[in-house]
């Protein structure tokens, strides 16, 4: 029940203590982990395995009795090993004995002549396998090379689309200003035509008027011209072309 | 503490200290197992020395174990 209210209590104390101190707070038995662990990258392969002299015992025996013993030390150690086994019969030389020297000069023999050549051929698969994993990480650093390159080719071309946009936006500047144009136009032309039927009314009111003003002044003085009159003027026609042609004849 | 390290009059003591619980026993073996296998076996150019070395101590202790057997193929009787 204390431990619920220390809980209910924990978040407003670990924002005021210092870290420490909350993680008393939070009741873990734990450890937190705070180092950085990780497996990679794995440390190579060592070159060479442990020094081993006759093939048996490592090298290691012969460093630790030299401080004591020199150079002659172990093989003194050992010839004295292998008299006081036999002499005491620990070791008994029994057949044995005879089939193990057969075997261990046949082995001995074969490791001497063929080792070399065993060795440089599980190298050379050693090598082989080493190769194609090397290959394939290889491979799989260029695709990926590649793939960061032609990702930034395509962010390269993206940012062209500012231009693009900009053409697309001259366009259609451009159809609007045709358009409004032509609606300009298409209002001038329908104004201009109402316009001249206005005046074309207004001239052809006034032609009316006066064909017809000159139609009756010509009527009526047709009309007041007697018959009397008629004679009188043509006399007096007469007598004038008369005396013009006095004149002219005068003048010539 | 490595047995290296221990004096001759504290190895009873360094004994006592040892786990000698089946689990125990079982990572004794299991760490004597990889320090071999890391030192001898598991290198880029290994050579006849690790594989030879775990020969003749199988081959030693056979021998011990079957010494009782041998004991009666001995040519003398008193040495």
């Amino acid at each position: 029940m204390l431990s619920r209210l220390v809980l209910r209590a924990a978040p407003a104390a670990l924002r005021a203590l210092p870290p420490p101190v909350a993680v008393g707070v939070l009741h873990t038995t734990r450890t937190l982990h705070t180092t950085q662990q990780s497996l990679a990258p794995v440390p190579p392969l060592p070159e060479k395995g442990g020094e081993v002299r006759h093939g048996l015992i490592p090298e290691e025996f012969f460093q630790f009795l030299y401080p004591k013993t020199g150079v002659t030390g172990p093989y003194m150690l050992g010839t004295g090993l292998l008299l006081y086994l036999l002499s005491k019969e620990i070791y008994v030389v029994n057949h044995e004995t005879a089939a193990a020297a057969c075997i261990l000069t046949v082995i001995v023999y074969a490791i001497k002549k063929f080792g070399p050549d065993v060795a440089a051929f599980a190298d050379k698969l050693n090598e082989e396998k080493m190769a194609t994993a090397l290959a394939m990480k290889n491979e799989a650093v260029q695709s990926l090379q590649t793939a960061i390159e032609d990702e930034k080719k395509e962010q390269w071309r993206a940012e062209g689309r500012s231009y693009l946009f900009d053409a697309k936006r001259n366009n259609v500047a451009m159809l609007l200003e045709a358009n409004y144009r032509e609606r300009l136009l298409m209002v001038y032309n329908e104004v201009k035509k109402r316009l001249d039927y206005q005046v074309a009314m207004q001239t052809l009111k006034r032609q009316k008027e006066q064909d017809h003003m000159i139609q009756w002044v010509e009527r009526n003085v047709v009309q007041s011209i007697t018959p009397q009159q008629q004679k009188e003027s043509i006399a007096k026609c007469i007598l004038d072309l008369k005396a013009l042609s006095k004149s002219a004849h005068a003048a010539v | 503490m490595k047995l290296m390290d221990v004096k001759l009059g504290q190895l009873g003591s360094w004994l006592a200290m040892r786990d000698f619980t089946p689990g125990g026993i079982l990572g004794a073996i299991r760490r004597g197992h990889s320090r071999y296998y890391n030192k001898y076996i598991n290198v880029r150019k290994g050579g006849l020395g690790g594989l030879s070395m775990v020969l003749a101590g199988y081959i030693i202790l056979s021998y011990m174990w079957s010494y009782s057997h041998i004991k009666h193929e001995r040519r003398r009787k008193y040495h």
